[in-house]
């Protein structure tokens, strides 16, 4: 009975407290909700909204799944161009046409499919379209004049200088210097076969039956070599380069990732307070594994890039360098962890320092050692594509400079593929390598 | 003295493996023969892949490593040169490092938003839909794997520079990141609470807000902290591929070259000192969030 005067103070406190809990689970996120307002304001979101080009959002995205023909005619000398994405590489050699167009004298059809036709002819052209009529354009005067069922609709356009058409089958564009029709097609185009390619625009069943047995089309190679040869020197995709860019940010990982680790696992002894007695040894090795660590792999990556020029070897040395900084201080605090009593059992059979580090500490931080490389190489793999990037070297330059373009989209969308399955393979092999060594299973 | 636990007779001590001693020696051998042989092809693959990374670069090493220090000894003797510019230029660029320093805030506020939720949907004992958990796991591991660079030049192209781009990027490999580690520790939440709430009649969010989010907040904050740090670097390293920040900055004056190198300096260690000083008030904060002082 002697707490009952204590109750109503215990009581009050209590209460006090669960109120002061309810106003901080309150403040936190009305904290947040401010602090994302004043981002809001800071970061110009409204006029975000229109300096934001949804067009080109558009474009990333048709791109990613799908590719386009170009049929083109030259307004002057009458010449006729098809190519695919209107590329060089792409450009179908003389006398070879896509099935769904004609070329006689003077008059070029081109079947967009769906009923939608369109037809060049002497510094004029047509399009039918279904259900709303054709459309005839030509260039008289110097100027781009327009003769279409009125009124017109929104996906017209129509100025003196430029007549475009956009409907759900292609785009049609009439200028004074050229006509130009673009057919969509599914896909990522030439993949495999480039047009020059005698493999190009076979079927799967055909391609299998030329590889096995029949006859060469190239009396000096053997079909399965041509086309071997034709997939890995595409032009337009470059599989070889891609696979050695993906081989050269490997490359990188690894060697940096595991040069460190040997580096730093002598110096990590040096940092550990259990294994090196002199205080101003340790002290200098924790500040070099500071300041390696502090000096960010960018910067790193700037001044070597400086010295050994642009290249695979100067990302794998960034890495080395600041992963040494970060492992030799994980290592040293692993060492310091270890069991003292393994030390001592190993330093009663009379033996050295060197003797006590390998039999008394190593076989304990093995494990915490290899978990860390093996965490870090996947790691390392992402950050070599960025490293890549900056320093030109690997996928990661291929894919900047995709994107500098602005408009090989399919190329940027195919090496996006690649490096997520490259990081998420690494991820895996990395998890897997872990629990096969690490735990024994 | 006599070692009376082996008997009096002198013999060799005995072994519990079936082939006595010999066994266990040849075991000994035949993994020391192994571990050779995977050290010398490791070996061997470190030099023929350094031989391989060097003969792919433009400069080899040894001319290279004369040269290691040309480019920090110039920047370093122009900014002594101009030292006194230093505080001056330092300050100019505050504006800059504040920008960086809201673009990794409230990219980690975004993206443990989104961690905190995906990482509860695919946490085993207390998703809202447990055949999708796989699901939701399969997406935090592709947020994890895209290089937020990848994700930042993509979004530069449609909404231009600036820090939203730094910002999305950023955010998204961060929900990838933590839902990971936040998923482990909401593993670990005692089940007691959530069942107590379950049986009033409690819905899932209120289960998950009441019983769940209370017990994980401390390790939640901690991660979230590290992840901060992280976002720090990554938002300093964005601005220097375009999208807004210190980094930018840094990026237009090593692009000037000669003449601008005490910015660079002066950028340098304006971002090393708030990097460090992050650092230092993070680690504390996150001691006293997981040991509870």
């Amino acid at each position: 009975m002697t707490a009952m005067p204590m109750t109503p103070t215990l009581a009050e406190t209590v209460s006090r407290r669960f109120r002061k809990r309810r106003l901080w689970s309150m403040a936190i996120p009305l904290g947040v909700l401010a602090y994302l307002a004043y981002a809001a304001v800071a970061f110009d979101l409204t006029g975000l909204a229109s300096r934001a080009r949804l067009d080109n959002a558009a474009i990333l995205l048709g791109d990613f799944w799908s590719y386009k023909v170009h049929v083109g005619q030259d307004n002057r000398s009458g010449a006729l161009t098809v190519a695919v994405e209107g590329e060089a590489k792409g450009t179908y050699p003389a006398g070879t046409r896509p099935d769904w167009m004609t070329a006689a004298a003077g008059e070029t059809r081109i079947d967009l499919g769906g009923g939608h036709l369109v037809t060049y002819g002497d510094k004029r052209a047509s399009y039918d379209v279904p259900g709303y009529g054709t459309i005839h354009v030509a260039l008289e005067a110097g100027k781009v004049t327009l003769d279409a069922p009125q009124p017109l609709p929104d996906w017209i356009n129509a100025s003196d200088a430029r007549i475009s058409v956009t409907t759900d089958h292609g785009r049609f564009a009439f200028t004074r210097s050229k006509i130009e029709t673009f057919r969509y097609f599914p896909g990522w185009e030439l993949f495999f076969f480039t047009l020059d390619s005698p493999f190009s625009g076979k079927s799967p069943g055909d391609l299998v039956a030329l590889a096995l047995w029949e006859e060469r089309v190239d009396p000096a190679r053997s079909n399965i070599a041509g086309m071997i040869h034709d997939i890995w020197t595409n032009k337009m995709w470059r599989h070889g380069d891609v696979v050695w860019a993906l081989f050269e940010t490997l490359l990188m990982a690894f060697l940096g990732t595991f040069a460190a680790a040997l580096i730093s696992l002598p110096l990590a002894f040096l940092a550990a307070a259990n294994v090196m007695p002199l205080r101003g040894l340790r002290f200098a090795a924790r500040r070099v594994f500071d300041f390696l660590r502090g000096i960010d792999a960018l910067i790193w990556t700037i001044v070597l890039a400086r010295a050994f020029g642009p290249g695979p070897m100067t990302g794998a040395l960034a890495i080395l360098i600041s992963d040494t900084g970060t492992f030799g201080k994980t290592f040293s605090e692993a060492v310091e962890n270890v069991d003292e009593k393994q030390m001592e059992g190993v330093r009663a059979t009379g033996a050295n320092a060197a003797q006590r580090a390998r039999f008394g500490i190593l076989p304990q931080i093995a494990p915490v050692l290899l978990s860390q490389v093996l965490y870090m190489l996947e790691s390392n793999t992402r950050s070599a594509t960025v490293i890549g990037a900056i320093v030109g070297g690997g996928i990661g330059l291929m894919l900047t400079q995709a994107i500098s373009t602005q408009k090989d989209w399919e190329e940027v969308a195919y090496y996006l593929v690649l490096i997520v399955g490259m990081v998420m393979a690494m991820d895996s092999l990395s998890g897997w390598l872990r629990r096969k060594l690490i735990k024994g299973e | 003295m006599v070692d009376v636990s082996f008997g009096p007779s002198p013999d060799p001590r005995p072994s519990g493996l079936p082939g006595g001693n010999h066994a266990y020696l040849a075991l000994m051998r035949r993994r020391r023969v192994y571990g050779g042989i995977l050290m010398m092809l490791f070996v061997l693959v470190m030099a023929a892949g350094w031989r391989l990374a060097e003969e792919r670069n433009a400069g080899d090493f040894l001319t290279g490593l004369h040269r290691l220090d040309d480019f920090p000894g110039e920047v370093l003797a122009e900014a002594w040169a101009k030292r006194a510019n230093l505080p001056g230029l330092m300050w100019d660029h505050v504006p800059s490092l504040i920008e960086t320093l809201n673009i990794a805030a409230v990219s980690t506020l975004l993206g443990a938003l989104v961690a905190g939720a995906l990482a509860l949907l695919s946490t085993r004992g207390l998703a809202r839909w447990p055949r999708l958990t796989v699901l939701f796991r399969r997406a935090q591991d592709a947020a994890r794997a895209i290089p937020e660079i990848v994700v930042a030049l993509v979004l530069i192209y449609i909404l231009g520079g600036g820090p939203v781009p730094a910002v999305l990027a950023i955010a998204l490999h961060t929900a990838g990141a933590l839902g990971k580690l936040f998923s482990e520790a909401a593993e670990n939440a005692d089940l007691r609470p959530v069942e107590g709430l379950a049986s009033v009649g409690a819905g899932w969010v209120q289960r998950m807000w009441l019983a769940v989010l209370p017990q994980v907040a401390p390790n939640w904050s901690s991660y979230a902290l590290l992840r901060f740090e992280i976002n720090v670097r990554a938002s300093a390293i964005l601005g220097f591929v375009g999208s807004g920040g210190i980094g930018y900055d840094l990026k237009l004056a090593m692009q000037w070259g000669g003449g601008k190198y005490d910015q660079v300096v002066a950028i340098f260690l304006l971002l090393f000192a708030a990097i460090v000083l992050i650092d230092r008030l993070s680690d504390a904060a996150r001691r006293r969030l997981v040991k509870g002082a």
